[in-house]
């Protein structure tokens, strides 16, 4: 696809909302005019959203180097790399969430346009994820432990699951 | 419940009542929801499946809501009565074919059915006849509120609810209502509907689903972005999009009556006749002649069959519920001699309901 300002391929590919009732249009610019594009001065705040997600993409752009690098990344708690996520749309848990923010939040702000929930919230008081996912990797350990038959490390991590369990509910 | 029994009954969705329903078939809401405490179902052990599956078959028993449903094992499901369960839509084609512990809970109206372990650890559907997503909302945030009582969900202060996806993440709903429109098909008009469609940010897709080629001129219109707006405001999306198709559908089926009443006629009595004395017909034939008698009779120029029959007709005549009503496996051939045998029991033999047409 060639860009929509000059004679060079497209490498960007912008979702611009238009007006104020939810209609899209779509960009598809080469670097250099993505990056006038982008510099010029907009008043629309979703116009700055896309910008930012789009810079983002710049950054990663910039070498295939930094892309393998980024690619080796893994998540602490399910073991997910960001090349698996890559090949296979799927995420590995919610920690994958926080652990690839820069990544995931320009690709969801270009699925969504837009970057915060604004609806339901379970009305429970939600433990932090943090806390959350502590329990999804202290189970992986303890299931290990037992495996390996270490039972003193076993029976220390199923307290710090009975303890956790106990402040999420 | 048994699935033999099941078979023979037809779901809410094809009720055939509820606003609009000459053309809006059903009103779809799902929540995609994923358990705090366990990987997504990507990055799950055997264990972590079979433990999430116990997990929540057993908060669902302590749910007043669900004493009455069934909940069904799906991965010890022999195949047919896994895509029986598909063909009625109470599940997904993936939730179907994957592998692992899973399984749904059904309502016996067949409102709302709640995937265990599909692509989320819970996905909630609730279905309702005709246009009538706020009754829908209404049922699917209660079941959602009941649940979100006995687990701890995956909820991130700022992205809202996580799925295993980042295109659902945020409210996790998909909001969808399936239309009939055998009209804007006939008059060349359903590609331009649909380029319309995609560009205010909403997606079309066939009977079955993400990738399911449109049959019998049934499309389903859903919101495609999940993050950023409210639950409310997706609602109004599709639900504001819903009277200008049915009005599109209207117009262009008035155009047919204008403008060639006596070949729209022929159309739709040919495809009576050919269902009614066929010998052995393709699923794919039946969807396309009933979709012709469904149009027909909803513009009374077929009187001598209802709208249920109709709609029923549609997921009666499929394969795995053919079989399952008849009783015994069939290969493709005989399946087409036992379908051209239903319709012609259903259509003459059956019902000869000379009501009012349901325009």
């Amino acid at each position: 696809m060639k860009c929509q300002k000059c004679e060079k391929s497209a490498t960007f590919h912008i979702t611009e909302r238009v007006g104020d009732k939810g209609q899209w249009e779509e960009l598809h610019l080469c670097e250099a005019c993505a990056k006038e594009y982008l510099g010029r001065s907009s008043p629309a705040q979703e116009l700055e959203l896309s910008a930012g997600a789009l810079l983002q993409h710049l950054q990663i752009g910039q070498t295939a180097e930094q892309l393998a690098a980024l690619d080796q990344r893994t998540c602490v708690v399910c073991g997910l790399s960001f090349y698996e996520f890559r090949n296979h749309g799927r995420l590995g848990c919610p920690n994958d969430y926080v652990c690839f923010q820069e990544q995931l939040d320009p690709l969801i702000a270009n699925i969504h346009g837009a970057t915060c929930h604004t609806g339901k919230r379970p009305r429970r008081a939600a433990v932090n994820l943090d806390a959350q996912t502590q329990l999804i990797r202290l189970r992986r350990d303890l299931r290990d432990a037992i495996h390996t038959e270490d039972y003193e490390l076993a029976s220390l991590l199923r307290d710090q699951i009975r303890e956790l369990e106990k402040g999420g509910s | 419940m048994k699935l033999e029994e099941f078979a023979s009954r037809c779901g809410e969705w094809l009720r055939g009542s509820g606003p609009e329903s000459d053309i809006v078939v059903s009103s779809r809401i799902r929540l995609a929801r994923n358990l705090a405490d366990f990987p997504f179902i990507r990055k799950c052990t055997g264990l972590d499946r079979a433990e999430i599956e116990r997990t929540l078959r057993d908060k669902f028993s302590r749910i007043a809501m669900f004493h009455d449903a069934t909940y069904l094992d799906v991965n010890s499901l022999p195949d047919i009565d896994r895509r029986l369960l598909v063909e009625r839509q109470l599940i997904s084609l993936e939730h179907a074919e994957a592998d692992g512990a899973r399984g749904v809970a059904i309502d016996p109206t067949e409102q709302f059915s709640v995937m265990v372990n599909e692509e989320d650890h819970l996905r909630i559907q609730v279905m309702h006849s005709g246009l009538d997503l706020d009754a829908a909302w209404q049922q699917i945030d209660a079941i959602d509120d009941l649940l979100e009582e006995h687990v701890t969900y995956a909820f991130h202060d700022r992205l809202g609810y996580l799925t295993a996806c980042p295109t659902n993440v945020g409210t996790g709903m998909r909001v969808s209502v399936m239309l009939h429109l055998p009209a804007l098909v006939l008059t060349r008009q359903i590609e331009k509907v649909f380029r319309s469609l995609h560009k205010i940010n909403l997606a079309v897709r066939g009977l079955y689903g993400e990738g399911s080629q449109a049959m019998g001129d049934f499309y389903q219109i859903s919101n495609q972005i999940t993050l950023g707006k409210s639950e409310q405001e997706l609602i109004q999306q599709v639900g504001d999009v819903a009277p200008a198709l049915i009005e599109y559908e209207r117009k262009a089926r008035q155009y047919l009556i204008d403008e060639s009443r006596r070949d729209l006629h022929d159309r739709v009595s040919r495809a009576y006749g050919v269902l009614c004395t066929a010998q052995t017909i393709s699923s794919e034939e039946t969807m396309q002649l009933l979709s012709s008698v469904r149009m027909g009779v909803n513009l009374g120029l077929i009187r001598d069959v209802a709208i249920p029959t109709v709609n029923q007709l549609f997921i009666h005549t499929q394969p795995a519920h053919l079989q399952k009503l008849r009783g015994i496996d069939l290969d493709t051939a005989d399946r087409n001699i036992e379908r051209a045998n239903y319709l012609q029991l259903h259509l003459r033999g059956g019902s000869t309901d000379d009501g009012p047409p349901q325009n």
